[in-house]
Protein backbone atom coordinates (compact mmCIF):
# COMPACT_ATOMS: atom_id res chain seq x y z
CA UNK A 1 0.00 0.00 0.00
CA UNK A 2 3.03 2.16 0.87
CA UNK A 3 3.15 3.68 -2.74
CA UNK A 4 -0.34 3.97 -3.86
CA UNK A 5 -1.46 5.81 -0.61
CA UNK A 6 0.84 8.34 -0.01
CA UNK A 7 -0.99 10.91 -1.98
CA UNK A 8 -0.72 14.17 -1.77
CA UNK A 9 -3.42 16.31 0.41
CA UNK A 10 -6.90 16.48 -1.35
CA UNK A 11 -7.76 19.31 -3.13
CA UNK A 12 -10.04 22.10 -2.41
CA UNK A 13 -12.54 22.43 -4.96
CA UNK A 14 -14.20 26.49 -5.60
CA UNK A 15 -17.34 27.24 -7.72
CA UNK A 16 -18.19 30.62 -8.18
CA UNK A 17 -21.16 31.34 -9.68
CA UNK A 18 -21.29 28.87 -12.39
CA UNK A 19 -23.67 28.12 -14.61
CA UNK A 20 -23.59 24.81 -16.66
CA UNK A 21 -24.87 23.64 -19.46
CA UNK A 22 -25.29 21.92 -22.75
CA UNK A 23 -26.26 24.52 -25.57
CA UNK A 24 -28.58 26.79 -24.27
CA UNK A 25 -30.39 27.01 -21.09
CA UNK A 26 -28.28 26.06 -18.26
CA UNK A 27 -29.11 23.21 -16.10
CA UNK A 28 -27.22 24.57 -13.17
CA UNK A 29 -27.58 28.24 -12.80
CA UNK A 30 -25.33 30.52 -10.47
CA UNK A 31 -23.59 27.44 -8.95
CA UNK A 32 -21.54 28.55 -5.22
CA UNK A 33 -19.81 25.59 -3.46
CA UNK A 34 -16.93 25.27 -1.41
CA UNK A 35 -15.47 21.38 -1.11
CA UNK A 36 -13.29 20.92 1.61
CA UNK A 37 -9.86 18.97 1.25
CA UNK A 38 -10.12 14.98 1.82
CA UNK A 39 -13.84 15.51 2.42
CA UNK A 40 -16.39 13.00 1.12
CA UNK A 41 -19.06 15.14 -0.38
CA UNK A 42 -22.10 13.29 -1.47
CA UNK A 43 -24.53 15.17 -3.55
CA UNK A 44 -27.73 13.82 -4.28
CA UNK A 45 -30.50 14.88 -6.81
CA UNK A 46 -33.22 13.60 -8.73
CA UNK A 47 -32.47 12.62 -12.02
CA UNK A 48 -32.17 15.34 -14.96
CA UNK A 49 -31.32 17.33 -12.38
CA UNK A 50 -27.37 17.93 -13.46
CA UNK A 51 -25.56 16.08 -10.76
CA UNK A 52 -23.68 14.66 -13.54
CA UNK A 53 -23.29 17.74 -15.57
CA UNK A 54 -21.56 19.15 -11.95
CA UNK A 55 -19.19 16.39 -11.83
CA UNK A 56 -18.17 16.79 -15.89
CA UNK A 57 -17.39 20.33 -15.01
CA UNK A 58 -15.32 19.52 -11.66
CA UNK A 59 -13.08 17.25 -13.98
CA UNK A 60 -12.93 19.34 -16.76
CA UNK A 61 -14.85 17.62 -19.04
CA UNK A 62 -17.08 20.39 -19.46
CA UNK A 63 -16.24 24.24 -19.19
CA UNK A 64 -18.29 26.52 -17.39
CA UNK A 65 -20.78 28.56 -19.47
CA UNK A 66 -20.43 31.57 -16.74
CA UNK A 67 -18.36 31.43 -13.66
CA UNK A 68 -15.10 30.05 -12.22
CA UNK A 69 -14.25 26.77 -11.08
CA UNK A 70 -11.38 26.27 -8.79
CA UNK A 71 -9.10 23.87 -7.64
CA UNK A 72 -6.57 24.91 -4.93
CA UNK A 73 -7.12 28.39 -6.24
CA UNK A 74 -6.21 27.78 -9.77
CA UNK A 75 -8.60 27.54 -12.53
CA UNK A 76 -10.07 24.22 -14.03
CA UNK A 77 -9.08 24.90 -17.52
CA UNK A 78 -9.29 21.19 -19.02
CA UNK A 79 -8.83 17.42 -17.25
CA UNK A 80 -6.14 17.05 -14.99
CA UNK A 81 -4.44 13.56 -13.45
CA UNK A 82 -5.08 15.44 -10.13
CA UNK A 83 -8.92 14.85 -10.83
CA UNK A 84 -9.94 11.44 -11.60
CA UNK A 85 -13.15 10.47 -12.72
CA UNK A 86 -15.09 7.36 -12.11
CA UNK A 87 -18.35 7.49 -14.71
CA UNK A 88 -21.32 5.26 -14.06
CA UNK A 89 -21.39 3.32 -17.11
CA UNK A 90 -17.98 1.71 -16.99
CA UNK A 91 -15.34 3.69 -18.37
CA UNK A 92 -13.03 0.53 -18.70
CA UNK A 93 -11.32 0.57 -22.08
CA UNK A 94 -12.61 -3.46 -23.09
CA UNK A 95 -9.73 -3.96 -25.15
CA UNK A 96 -7.33 -3.99 -22.04
CA UNK A 97 -7.05 -6.91 -19.43
CA UNK A 98 -7.91 -5.53 -15.77
CA UNK A 99 -4.35 -5.10 -14.87
CA UNK A 100 -3.48 -2.94 -18.09
CA UNK A 101 -6.37 -0.51 -17.14
CA UNK A 102 -5.27 0.17 -13.75
CA UNK A 103 -1.52 0.40 -15.42
CA UNK A 104 -3.20 2.72 -17.62
CA UNK A 105 -2.81 6.27 -15.71
CA UNK A 106 0.46 4.87 -14.49
CA UNK A 107 1.52 4.44 -18.41
CA UNK A 108 0.79 8.12 -19.07
CA UNK A 109 2.34 9.24 -15.97
CA UNK A 110 5.69 7.35 -17.73
CA UNK A 111 6.12 5.46 -14.75
CA UNK A 112 8.46 2.34 -15.39
CA UNK A 113 6.99 -0.62 -15.83
CA UNK A 114 7.80 -2.71 -13.26
CA UNK A 115 6.76 -0.29 -10.75
CA UNK A 116 3.09 0.29 -12.33
CA UNK A 117 2.72 -3.46 -12.66
CA UNK A 118 3.84 -4.11 -8.93
CA UNK A 119 1.12 -0.75 -7.71
CA UNK A 120 -1.49 -1.95 -9.90
CA UNK A 121 -1.79 -5.34 -8.76
CA UNK A 122 -1.58 -3.64 -5.27
CA UNK A 123 -4.52 -1.77 -6.31
CA UNK A 124 -6.51 -4.48 -7.90
CA UNK A 125 -5.91 -6.97 -4.41
CA UNK A 126 -7.27 -3.48 -2.46
CA UNK A 127 -10.29 -4.12 -4.18
CA UNK A 128 -10.42 -7.18 -3.75
CA UNK A 129 -9.83 -8.68 -7.54
CA UNK A 130 -6.60 -10.24 -6.73
CA UNK A 131 -6.86 -13.61 -9.50
CA UNK A 132 -8.70 -11.38 -12.26
CA UNK A 133 -5.77 -9.25 -13.54
CA UNK A 134 -5.38 -10.73 -16.54
CA UNK A 135 -9.31 -11.06 -17.51
CA UNK A 136 -11.09 -8.25 -19.47
CA UNK A 137 -13.82 -6.64 -18.66
CA UNK A 138 -16.68 -8.16 -19.96
CA UNK A 139 -15.61 -11.69 -17.96
CA UNK A 140 -16.37 -9.49 -14.89
CA UNK A 141 -19.68 -8.29 -13.40
CA UNK A 142 -21.01 -4.87 -13.15
CA UNK A 143 -20.22 -4.66 -9.62
CA UNK A 144 -16.31 -5.74 -10.24
CA UNK A 145 -15.98 -3.46 -13.27
CA UNK A 146 -16.88 -0.85 -11.15
CA UNK A 147 -13.86 -1.39 -8.33
CA UNK A 148 -11.94 -2.38 -11.47
CA UNK A 149 -12.82 1.51 -11.97
CA UNK A 150 -12.23 2.64 -8.81
CA UNK A 151 -8.76 0.45 -8.63
CA UNK A 152 -7.63 2.46 -11.81
CA UNK A 153 -8.97 6.12 -10.81
CA UNK A 154 -6.41 5.71 -7.43
CA UNK A 155 -3.74 4.07 -8.75
CA UNK A 156 -2.01 7.42 -9.79
CA UNK A 157 -2.75 8.59 -6.24
CA UNK A 158 -5.55 11.39 -7.57
CA UNK A 159 -5.69 14.00 -5.35
CA UNK A 160 -9.83 14.41 -5.85
CA UNK A 161 -11.82 11.47 -7.02
CA UNK A 162 -15.04 12.32 -8.76
CA UNK A 163 -17.85 9.67 -8.55
CA UNK A 164 -20.75 9.73 -10.65
CA UNK A 165 -22.96 7.24 -9.44
CA UNK A 166 -20.98 4.36 -9.73
CA UNK A 167 -23.57 2.04 -8.28
CA UNK A 168 -26.12 3.60 -10.05
CA UNK A 169 -26.97 0.59 -12.60
CA UNK A 170 -25.80 -1.80 -9.92
CA UNK A 171 -28.77 -4.23 -7.86
CA UNK A 172 -29.81 -3.79 -4.74
CA UNK A 173 -27.77 -6.18 -3.44
CA UNK A 174 -24.18 -5.68 -5.08
CA UNK A 175 -24.60 -2.18 -4.28
CA UNK A 176 -24.63 -3.09 -0.60
CA UNK A 177 -21.54 -5.30 -0.76
CA UNK A 178 -19.64 -2.48 -2.76
CA UNK A 179 -20.34 0.28 -0.34
CA UNK A 180 -18.25 -0.62 2.75
CA UNK A 181 -15.46 -1.29 0.81
CA UNK A 182 -15.47 1.72 -1.01
CA UNK A 183 -15.37 3.63 2.14
CA UNK A 184 -12.66 1.22 3.66
CA UNK A 185 -10.39 1.60 0.33
CA UNK A 186 -11.49 5.43 0.55
CA UNK A 187 -10.25 5.72 4.48
CA UNK A 188 -6.36 5.46 3.16
CA UNK A 189 -7.04 8.18 0.51
CA UNK A 190 -6.53 11.79 1.44
CA UNK A 191 -8.50 12.89 -1.59
CA UNK A 192 -10.93 14.83 -1.80
CA UNK A 193 -14.06 13.00 -2.63
CA UNK A 194 -17.33 14.05 -4.43
CA UNK A 195 -19.98 11.47 -5.00
CA UNK A 196 -23.08 11.87 -6.98
CA UNK A 197 -25.92 9.19 -6.31
CA UNK A 198 -29.83 9.71 -6.60
CA UNK A 199 -30.25 7.30 -3.51
CA UNK A 200 -30.47 9.07 -0.17
CA UNK A 201 -29.36 6.31 2.02
CA UNK A 202 -26.17 6.04 -0.03
CA UNK A 203 -25.27 9.90 0.20
CA UNK A 204 -26.16 9.84 4.27
CA UNK A 205 -23.75 6.09 4.42
CA UNK A 206 -20.90 7.73 2.50
CA UNK A 207 -20.91 11.28 3.07
CA UNK A 208 -19.31 13.45 5.69
CA UNK A 209 -21.40 15.91 4.22
CA UNK A 210 -24.54 15.82 1.87
CA UNK A 211 -25.24 18.72 -0.91
CA UNK A 212 -28.75 18.43 -2.63
CA UNK A 213 -29.47 19.42 -6.10
CA UNK A 214 -32.75 21.49 -6.92
CA UNK A 215 -34.57 23.72 -8.85
CA UNK A 216 -32.86 26.35 -6.96
CA UNK A 217 -29.47 25.46 -7.36
CA UNK A 218 -26.75 23.37 -5.18
CA UNK A 219 -26.99 23.79 -1.33
CA UNK A 220 -24.84 22.01 1.22
CA UNK A 221 -27.37 20.47 4.45
CA UNK A 222 -25.94 21.05 7.74
CA UNK A 223 -27.88 18.94 9.76
CA UNK A 224 -28.86 16.23 7.01
CA UNK A 225 -31.12 13.73 7.88
CA UNK A 226 -33.06 11.33 5.53
CA UNK A 227 -36.44 13.67 6.41
CA UNK A 228 -34.46 16.58 5.33
CA UNK A 229 -33.08 15.39 2.10
CA UNK A 230 -36.41 13.35 0.89
CA UNK A 231 -38.63 16.91 1.75
CA UNK A 232 -35.56 19.50 0.02
CA UNK A 233 -35.93 16.78 -2.76
CA UNK B 1 -27.63 -10.92 -30.95
CA UNK B 2 -29.19 -8.85 -28.13
CA UNK B 3 -26.03 -9.01 -26.34
CA UNK B 4 -24.16 -6.89 -29.08
CA UNK B 5 -26.79 -4.30 -29.15
CA UNK B 6 -26.55 -3.62 -25.50
CA UNK B 7 -22.93 -4.16 -25.58
CA UNK B 8 -20.49 -1.23 -24.67
CA UNK B 9 -21.06 1.32 -21.16
CA UNK B 10 -24.69 0.92 -20.74
CA UNK B 11 -23.81 -3.44 -20.09
CA UNK B 12 -23.29 -2.25 -16.47
CA UNK B 13 -25.66 -4.28 -15.10
CA UNK B 14 -25.09 -7.53 -13.09
CA UNK B 15 -27.90 -9.56 -14.97
CA UNK B 16 -26.25 -11.45 -17.33
CA UNK B 17 -27.22 -10.94 -21.05
CA UNK B 18 -30.51 -13.38 -21.38
CA UNK B 19 -28.88 -16.33 -23.30
CA UNK B 20 -29.85 -17.13 -26.64
CA UNK B 21 -31.53 -20.38 -27.47
CA UNK B 22 -28.99 -22.37 -28.79
CA UNK B 23 -28.79 -23.25 -32.31
CA UNK B 24 -29.50 -27.18 -32.85
CA UNK B 25 -26.38 -28.62 -33.89
CA UNK B 26 -26.45 -30.08 -37.78
CA UNK B 27 -26.84 -33.90 -37.19
CA UNK B 28 -25.53 -36.24 -39.48
CA UNK B 29 -28.59 -35.30 -41.61
CA UNK B 30 -27.65 -32.09 -41.92
CA UNK B 31 -23.88 -32.85 -43.08
CA UNK B 32 -25.34 -35.48 -45.32
CA UNK B 33 -27.31 -32.70 -47.10
CA UNK B 34 -24.27 -30.15 -46.55
CA UNK B 35 -22.11 -33.06 -48.79
CA UNK B 36 -25.35 -34.15 -50.95
CA UNK B 37 -25.65 -30.45 -52.14
CA UNK B 38 -22.60 -29.76 -53.77
CA UNK B 39 -22.25 -32.94 -55.55
CA UNK B 40 -25.55 -32.79 -57.43
CA UNK B 41 -24.31 -29.33 -58.22
CA UNK B 42 -21.41 -31.01 -59.77
CA UNK B 43 -23.47 -34.07 -61.24
CA UNK B 44 -25.72 -31.80 -62.88
CA UNK B 45 -23.00 -30.17 -64.46
CA UNK B 46 -21.14 -32.83 -65.24
CA UNK B 47 -24.75 -34.16 -67.58
CA UNK B 48 -25.53 -30.93 -68.81
CA UNK B 49 -21.82 -30.76 -70.64
CA UNK B 50 -21.29 -34.44 -71.22
CA UNK B 51 -24.42 -34.67 -73.24
CA UNK B 52 -23.98 -31.29 -74.88
CA UNK B 53 -26.94 -30.07 -73.78
CA UNK B 54 -28.62 -27.12 -75.53
CA UNK B 55 -31.97 -26.17 -73.21
CA UNK B 56 -31.92 -22.82 -74.46
CA UNK B 57 -28.85 -21.84 -72.18
CA UNK B 58 -25.35 -23.51 -74.30
CA UNK B 59 -23.59 -26.17 -72.40
CA UNK B 60 -22.33 -27.62 -75.24
CA UNK B 61 -18.95 -25.34 -75.57
CA UNK B 62 -18.37 -25.18 -71.90
CA UNK B 63 -15.79 -27.99 -70.63
CA UNK B 64 -16.88 -30.81 -68.59
CA UNK B 65 -15.85 -31.53 -65.14
CA UNK B 66 -12.97 -34.49 -66.03
CA UNK B 67 -11.61 -32.08 -68.70
CA UNK B 68 -11.44 -29.35 -66.27
CA UNK B 69 -9.60 -31.83 -63.79
CA UNK B 70 -7.36 -32.99 -65.87
CA UNK B 71 -6.41 -29.45 -66.99
CA UNK B 72 -5.80 -28.25 -63.86
CA UNK B 73 -3.70 -31.36 -62.50
CA UNK B 74 -1.72 -30.34 -65.53
CA UNK B 75 -1.36 -27.17 -64.64
CA UNK B 76 -0.02 -27.88 -61.37
CA UNK B 77 3.12 -29.35 -62.71
CA UNK B 78 3.98 -25.96 -64.45
CA UNK B 79 6.15 -23.41 -63.56
CA UNK B 80 3.79 -20.88 -65.02
CA UNK B 81 0.87 -21.71 -62.99
CA UNK B 82 2.81 -20.55 -59.76
CA UNK B 83 4.40 -17.89 -60.76
CA UNK B 84 1.13 -16.00 -62.30
CA UNK B 85 -0.41 -16.99 -58.48
CA UNK B 86 2.69 -14.99 -56.83
CA UNK B 87 2.46 -12.62 -59.25
CA UNK B 88 -1.37 -11.78 -58.57
CA UNK B 89 -0.41 -12.14 -55.09
CA UNK B 90 1.93 -9.49 -54.93
CA UNK B 91 -0.26 -7.56 -56.74
CA UNK B 92 -2.94 -7.54 -54.34
CA UNK B 93 -0.62 -7.63 -51.31
CA UNK B 94 0.94 -4.32 -52.39
CA UNK B 95 -1.89 -2.53 -53.24
CA UNK B 96 -4.31 -3.74 -50.42
CA UNK B 97 -1.40 -2.98 -47.98
CA UNK B 98 -1.21 0.66 -49.07
CA UNK B 99 -4.95 0.96 -48.95
CA UNK B 100 -5.20 -0.84 -45.85
CA UNK B 101 -2.60 2.12 -44.07
CA UNK B 102 -3.54 4.82 -46.35
CA UNK B 103 -7.59 4.15 -45.80
CA UNK B 104 -7.32 3.70 -41.77
CA UNK B 105 -4.51 7.21 -41.65
CA UNK B 106 -6.89 9.06 -43.60
CA UNK B 107 -10.12 7.54 -42.29
CA UNK B 108 -9.28 8.44 -38.40
CA UNK B 109 -8.04 11.70 -39.81
CA UNK B 110 -11.16 12.88 -40.66
CA UNK B 111 -12.92 11.42 -38.18
CA UNK B 112 -11.09 13.09 -35.78
CA UNK B 113 -10.10 17.02 -36.85
CA UNK B 114 -12.49 18.82 -38.18
CA UNK B 115 -10.21 20.84 -40.70
CA UNK B 116 -8.85 17.84 -41.96
CA UNK B 117 -12.37 16.79 -43.17
CA UNK B 118 -12.91 20.27 -44.92
CA UNK B 119 -10.09 19.68 -46.66
CA UNK B 120 -9.95 15.73 -47.77
CA UNK B 121 -14.04 15.35 -47.78
CA UNK B 122 -14.51 16.92 -50.90
CA UNK B 123 -11.73 15.40 -53.14
CA UNK B 124 -12.31 12.11 -52.05
CA UNK B 125 -16.06 12.58 -52.58
CA UNK B 126 -15.40 13.56 -56.18
CA UNK B 127 -12.97 10.37 -56.68
CA UNK B 128 -15.37 7.74 -55.09
CA UNK B 129 -17.97 7.36 -56.79
CA UNK B 130 -15.57 6.46 -59.96
CA UNK B 131 -15.22 2.87 -59.92
CA UNK B 132 -11.46 2.34 -59.76
CA UNK B 133 -11.26 0.14 -62.95
CA UNK B 134 -12.80 2.46 -65.03
CA UNK B 135 -9.09 4.35 -63.47
CA UNK B 136 -6.60 2.69 -66.03
CA UNK B 137 -6.38 5.35 -68.56
CA UNK B 138 -5.52 7.23 -66.34
CA UNK B 139 -3.38 4.84 -64.39
CA UNK B 140 -1.41 4.06 -67.72
CA UNK B 141 -0.77 7.19 -68.52
CA UNK B 142 0.45 7.99 -64.92
CA UNK B 143 2.56 5.26 -64.36
CA UNK B 144 6.16 3.98 -66.06
CA UNK B 145 5.06 0.31 -66.14
CA UNK B 146 1.72 -1.48 -66.23
CA UNK B 147 2.98 -3.26 -63.01
CA UNK B 148 2.44 0.26 -61.08
CA UNK B 149 -0.72 0.78 -63.12
CA UNK B 150 -2.56 -2.64 -61.72
CA UNK B 151 -1.49 -1.83 -58.02
CA UNK B 152 -2.54 1.59 -58.07
CA UNK B 153 -5.85 0.18 -59.21
CA UNK B 154 -6.46 -2.35 -56.88
CA UNK B 155 -4.81 -0.08 -53.94
CA UNK B 156 -7.88 2.41 -55.33
CA UNK B 157 -10.39 0.10 -55.01
CA UNK B 158 -9.70 -1.23 -51.31
CA UNK B 159 -8.81 2.58 -50.37
CA UNK B 160 -12.64 3.92 -50.33
CA UNK B 161 -14.17 0.91 -48.08
CA UNK B 162 -11.23 1.01 -45.77
CA UNK B 163 -11.29 4.53 -45.21
CA UNK B 164 -15.18 4.66 -45.17
CA UNK B 165 -15.35 2.64 -42.50
CA UNK B 166 -12.69 3.50 -40.60
CA UNK B 167 -14.15 7.22 -39.98
CA UNK B 168 -17.49 5.81 -39.42
CA UNK B 169 -16.45 3.89 -36.37
CA UNK B 170 -14.18 6.83 -35.55
CA UNK B 171 -17.26 8.76 -35.33
CA UNK B 172 -19.44 6.20 -33.77
CA UNK B 173 -16.89 5.86 -30.86
CA UNK B 174 -18.54 6.47 -27.39
CA UNK B 175 -16.69 9.89 -25.77
CA UNK B 176 -16.87 7.67 -22.18
CA UNK B 177 -13.71 5.90 -23.37
CA UNK B 178 -12.22 9.89 -24.75
CA UNK B 179 -13.27 11.06 -21.36
CA UNK B 180 -12.05 8.22 -19.09
CA UNK B 181 -8.43 8.68 -20.36
CA UNK B 182 -8.69 12.48 -20.40
CA UNK B 183 -9.32 12.23 -16.81
CA UNK B 184 -6.72 10.18 -15.88
CA UNK B 185 -4.33 12.80 -17.88
CA UNK B 186 -4.15 11.35 -21.15
CA UNK B 187 -3.33 13.85 -24.15
CA UNK B 188 -4.53 13.27 -27.49
CA UNK B 189 -2.12 11.34 -28.67
CA UNK B 190 -2.88 8.80 -25.68
CA UNK B 191 -6.67 9.36 -26.76
CA UNK B 192 -5.56 7.92 -30.07
CA UNK B 193 -3.44 4.91 -29.65
CA UNK B 194 -5.85 3.86 -26.37
CA UNK B 195 -8.99 4.77 -27.40
CA UNK B 196 -9.34 5.30 -31.13
CA UNK B 197 -6.73 2.96 -32.77
CA UNK B 198 -8.15 -0.32 -30.82
CA UNK B 199 -11.70 1.21 -30.69
CA UNK B 200 -12.67 1.44 -33.94
CA UNK B 201 -10.55 -2.08 -35.47
CA UNK B 202 -14.10 -3.95 -35.56
CA UNK B 203 -15.21 -1.21 -37.96
CA UNK B 204 -12.04 -1.58 -40.06
CA UNK B 205 -12.24 -5.18 -40.26
CA UNK B 206 -15.06 -5.15 -41.89
CA UNK B 207 -13.77 -2.25 -44.42
CA UNK B 208 -10.38 -4.25 -44.80
CA UNK B 209 -12.81 -7.40 -45.51
CA UNK B 210 -15.09 -5.53 -48.36
CA UNK B 211 -11.84 -3.67 -49.50
CA UNK B 212 -10.27 -7.34 -50.00
CA UNK B 213 -12.90 -8.23 -51.78
CA UNK B 214 -13.09 -5.17 -54.48
CA UNK B 215 -9.23 -5.58 -55.12
CA UNK B 216 -9.28 -9.23 -56.00
CA UNK B 217 -12.52 -7.99 -58.36
CA UNK B 218 -9.46 -5.17 -59.68
CA UNK B 219 -6.27 -6.78 -60.02
CA UNK B 220 -8.00 -9.41 -62.09
CA UNK B 221 -9.82 -7.17 -64.21
CA UNK B 222 -6.49 -5.12 -64.50
CA UNK B 223 -4.37 -8.02 -65.41
CA UNK B 224 -7.17 -8.81 -68.23
CA UNK B 225 -6.85 -5.49 -69.61
CA UNK B 226 -2.99 -4.99 -69.33
CA UNK B 227 0.01 -6.71 -67.74
CA UNK B 228 1.51 -10.24 -69.10
CA UNK B 229 1.98 -12.29 -65.95
CA UNK B 230 -0.75 -13.10 -63.14
CA UNK B 231 -4.11 -15.07 -63.14
CA UNK B 232 -6.43 -12.70 -64.41
CA UNK B 233 -4.12 -12.38 -67.65
CA UNK B 234 -4.04 -16.02 -67.73
CA UNK B 235 -7.36 -16.60 -67.85
CA UNK B 236 -8.26 -14.39 -69.95
CA UNK B 237 -5.40 -15.62 -72.77
CA UNK B 238 -6.80 -19.22 -72.34
CA UNK B 239 -10.09 -17.64 -73.20
CA UNK B 240 -8.69 -15.78 -76.18
CA UNK B 241 -6.88 -19.34 -77.23
CA UNK B 242 -10.03 -21.29 -77.05
CA UNK B 243 -8.86 -23.21 -74.40
CA UNK B 244 -12.13 -23.37 -72.26
CA UNK B 245 -10.84 -26.09 -69.61
CA UNK B 246 -7.51 -23.67 -68.58
CA UNK B 247 -10.35 -19.88 -68.29
CA UNK B 248 -12.25 -22.57 -65.97
CA UNK B 249 -9.14 -23.40 -64.22
CA UNK B 250 -8.07 -20.01 -63.62
CA UNK B 251 -11.60 -18.89 -62.26
CA UNK B 252 -11.50 -21.46 -59.83
CA UNK B 253 -7.40 -20.37 -59.05
CA UNK B 254 -9.01 -16.64 -58.66
CA UNK B 255 -12.09 -18.09 -56.53
CA UNK B 256 -9.77 -19.76 -54.01
CA UNK B 257 -7.61 -16.83 -53.96
CA UNK B 258 -9.96 -14.70 -52.77
CA UNK B 259 -11.79 -16.98 -50.38
CA UNK B 260 -8.22 -17.75 -48.58
CA UNK B 261 -6.90 -13.82 -48.73
CA UNK B 262 -10.81 -13.29 -46.76
CA UNK B 263 -10.39 -16.44 -44.36
CA UNK B 264 -6.92 -14.73 -43.35
CA UNK B 265 -8.39 -11.33 -42.52
CA UNK B 266 -11.45 -12.95 -40.84
CA UNK B 267 -9.34 -14.81 -39.01
CA UNK B 268 -6.98 -11.58 -38.21
CA UNK B 269 -9.73 -9.69 -37.51
CA UNK B 270 -11.25 -11.68 -34.71
CA UNK B 271 -8.27 -12.45 -33.01
CA UNK B 272 -7.76 -8.65 -32.83
CA UNK B 273 -11.37 -8.00 -31.44
CA UNK B 274 -11.26 -10.73 -29.07
CA UNK B 275 -12.94 -8.01 -26.50
CA UNK B 276 -16.31 -7.98 -28.12
CA UNK B 277 -19.19 -9.34 -26.29
CA UNK B 278 -19.96 -11.45 -29.31
CA UNK B 279 -16.26 -13.17 -28.96
CA UNK B 280 -17.47 -14.35 -25.52
CA UNK B 281 -20.68 -15.91 -27.32
CA UNK B 282 -18.38 -17.65 -30.08
CA UNK B 283 -15.68 -19.02 -27.37
CA UNK B 284 -18.59 -20.43 -25.00
CA UNK B 285 -19.84 -22.03 -28.31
Amino acid sequence: MTTATTAAAGLRLTLERVTLGYGRGGVLRDVDLEIEPGEILTVVGSSGSGKSTLLRALAGLLPPYRGRILADGAEVTGPSPDRAMIFQEDGLLPWRTVLRNVELPLAIRKVPRDERRRAAREWIARVGLAGSEDRLPRELSGGMRQRVQLARALAAAPRAVLMDEPFGALDAQTRAEQQPLLLDVLRDTSATVVFVTHDVDEALLLGHRIAVITSDGVRILAEATRERIVKEL
Amino acid sequence: MSAVRTAGPRAALDVPAPAEPPRPRAGWRGWAIRIASPLVAAGLWQLLTVTDARIWLRFDRLPSLDEIAAEFAAQLGTRVYYLDLLQSLIRILTGFGIAAVAGVTVGVLIGRSRRAGDVLTPLLEAVRPIPAIALVPIAILLFPTDEQGIVFITCTAAFFPIMVSTRHAVRALPTLWEDAVRTLGGTRRHVLVNVVLPGVLPGVFGGLSIGMGVSWICVISAEMISGDFGVGYRTWQAYTLVDYPATVVGMITIGALGWLTSALIELVGRRATRWLPRAAKEGRA
